[in-house]
């Protein structure tokens, strides 16, 4: 396992250098100049040259590139010109907010979306499979952002259940700020999950070592979520991961809708001010997470699957 | 099910998909009435500008957030804009968006996949790579990475989502361009001295047209909903033409004003994509069974 580990870490470096070299390529093939889209119109002349300078964009490609990745390695991703902070201090601020609720709704999600695919499947064709069909034609249809903003015109607007905006501070006023966007995904989440679940167990159902464990005699439940359910929780983890980094990428216009101070409203922000070093901090610390995500799914087969482990 | 399986194999492949397609048709009363709520909407697209009440852009500070009247259906924004006809002129953006963009994501994905299976080697393994590494970002998160750097407008929007689409279809071509390379007829066509762009046009793309149309349909809902999060994120079609994305966000900076933009125009949206998802799934069905779920 620790040997799969370092293997799999050294594999994504390759990864992680293609992606900062397509980050820094999609950063320079910005329309026109830089400086002028980041300054405007009205920029002076010196203004110019010194954002130049600052960014370094004087220089030859390649020197910009080696300053780049080394800038990255040290973590050191220039200031933001509208917060005028070091990026790093920003993202390293939101950071916590989008992950946290990555968690919260993934967590939901599954604790929703496992049991309706459990009920769908074990009455199958009757009423509650027909309830957790619509369930999750619905929840792939509706967009997120506006499951965000019924919510928030139900509950915070109406009924002032919840708050209308930010992130909290300590951990309970966290929680109770994370609810009705961590909902908002989770739904969408469990339609995913609810759905994949259904039609892996189903699959399930027909094997041979389903029908023994019903012949001698176990409980429905046991045969369920001991035999079932265990051997159809390794197409359910590639649903885990795909909905995982949905939900990442879900979480940019959920933070928007909610005003939460993520990593996805500073990026949005950013792109609608120019922030040129804030948009390239945010797209890296997005482009990170989803190589983070992936190796993590990767990690979570050899859990799921003892087979995995021997070729591992 | 064997028998008729059966025998549709018996037929020609043409003819028999559009009666299967007639029977799928009567048999999902669903996806009926999905095609006839795409009719519909396809037909507001048409004709909006002899359905729209009012001009979608004209502005009026003396009738800010109205609530719906039989004056103004859906109400009237913080600008004094008539609501409904902004969402009947947004139908234009979302519908044409949606057919745009994973149309020409199929050409490039397609024309990259064919490529990569079929003359492998060094480009094969350079495209798979990229084509690898691509597909394992969502694609809101790459639509938004490369709108970030490209900015709005209407053919950005297009160029975005293709974009974000492309490495699926070139996948999926990929893996079937290699299937279908290692058919008789293509070794028989190769024996016989046929050239190679002629091999790939008439023998390999037809075999492989079936599943590129499948993920064709399945990806315009995604393209719909794609494009109103972007409109929504400020990154899509810009203020002050409407599209039901940006619609919900004047709406959202209002909601003290008026919630019934918001709701309208997500209402749309969810409506002609759940449409599109019950289409996309029984086309899937009829054209590609072995895939469906």
């Amino acid at each position: 396992m620790g040997q799969f580990l370092i293997r799999r870490l050294f594999d994504a470096v390759p990864t992680v250098l293609l992606v900062l070299t397509l980050v820094f390529v999609a950063m320079r093939i910005l329309p026109g100049d830089p400086a002028l889209a980041a300054l405007g119109d009205n920029a002076l002349p010196e203004q110019l040259a010194a954002f130049r300078e600052q960014f370094g964009l004087n220089k030859p490609l390649w020197r910009q590139y080696v300053d780049f990745l080394a800038g990255v390695l040290t973590f050191d991703l220039g200031r933001s010109l509208l917060h005028n902070q070091p990026v790093v201090s920003l993202l390293a601020h939101a950071l916590p907010f989008t992950v946290e609720l990555t968690i919260v709704a993934t967590f939901i999600g599954v604790a929703i979306g496992v049991p309706l695919g459990v009920l769908a499947a074990t009455h199958r064709n009757r009423l509650p499979d027909s309830g957790v069909r619509l369930f999750s034609l619905v929840g792939y249809a509706v967009p997120d952002f506006y499951l965000g903003a019924l919510l928030l015109i139900v509950f915070s607007l109406n009924l002032g259940l919840f708050p209308i905006s930010g992130g909290g501070v300590g951990f309970w006023d966290r929680m109770y700020h994370i609810m009705l966007p961590a909902i908002t995904l989770a739904f969408l989440k469990a339609a995913f999950i609810g759905k994949l679940t259904r039609t892996s167990l189903l699959e399930v159902f027909g094997k041979d070592y389903v029908r023994t464990a019903r012949a001698k005699g176990a409980r429905e439940g046991r045969v369920i979520y001991r035999h079932a359910l265990r051997n159809a929780l390794l197409p359910l983890t590639t649903g885990l991961g795909i909905s995982l980094l949905a939900t990442l990428s879900g979480s940019v216009a959920v933070e928007l809708v909610f005003n939460r101070p993520g990593v996805g409203t500073l990026l949005i922000g950013a792109i609608s001010e120019r922030d040129y070093a804030v948009i390239q901090g945010g797209i890296i610390v997005f482009a990170l997470l989803v190589v983070f995500v992936n190796l993590l799914i990767d990690l979570l087969y050899i859990a799921v699957d003892p087979r995995l482990r021997v070729q591992a | 099910m064997t028998l008729a399986a059966d025998h549709t194999e018996l037929i020609a492949p043409e003819p028999s998909r559009l009666v299967i397609l007639r029977q799928v048709l009567l048999d999902r009363p669903s996806t009926m009435a999905a095609v006839a709520l795409i009719g519909v909407f396809v037909l507001i697209a048409t004709f909006a500008p002899l359905l729209a009440p009012y001009d979608p852009l004209a502005q009026s500070y003396i009738k800010i957030n109205r609530v719906p009247s039989a004056e103004h259906w859906l109400g009237t924004d913080q600008f004094g804009r008539d609501v409904l006809s902004r969402m009947i002129f947004g139908s234009r953006n979302s519908l044409i968006i949606g057919v745009l963009a994973p149309l020409l994501a199929a050409i490039i994905g397609t024309t990259l996949g064919v490529v990569a299976g079929f003359f492998g080697g060094v480009v094969d393994r350079i495209i798979s790579r990229l084509v690898d590494l691509l597909i394992s970002f969502p694609e809101l998160l790459l639509a938004i990475i490369i709108a970030a750097a490209l900015g709005g407008g209407f053919w950005n929007i297009v160029i975005v989502l293709a974009a974000a689409f492309v490495p699926n279809f070139a996948r999926v071509a990929r893996a079937q361009t290699m299937a279908v390379r290692a058919e008789p007829f293509v070794e028989a066509a190769v024996a016989s001295g046929v050239t190679t762009w002629r091999i790939i046009l008439r023998h390999i793309v037809p075999n492989i047209a079936a599943p590129i149309v499948v993920l064709m349909t399945l990806w315009t809902a995604s393209a719909i909903r794609l494009e109103a999060s972007l409109s929504f994120l400020g990154l899509g079609t810009q203020a002050p033409q409407p599209s039901w994305g940006n619609i919900i966000r004047d709406g959202l900076n209002n909601l003290f004003g008026s919630p019934w933009p918001v709701i309208g125009a997500g209402l749309a949206i969810t409506s002609v994509v759940l449409a599109f998802n019950l289409l996309g799934d029984t086309i899937r069905d009829v054209l590609d069974p072995e895939t469906s779920s």
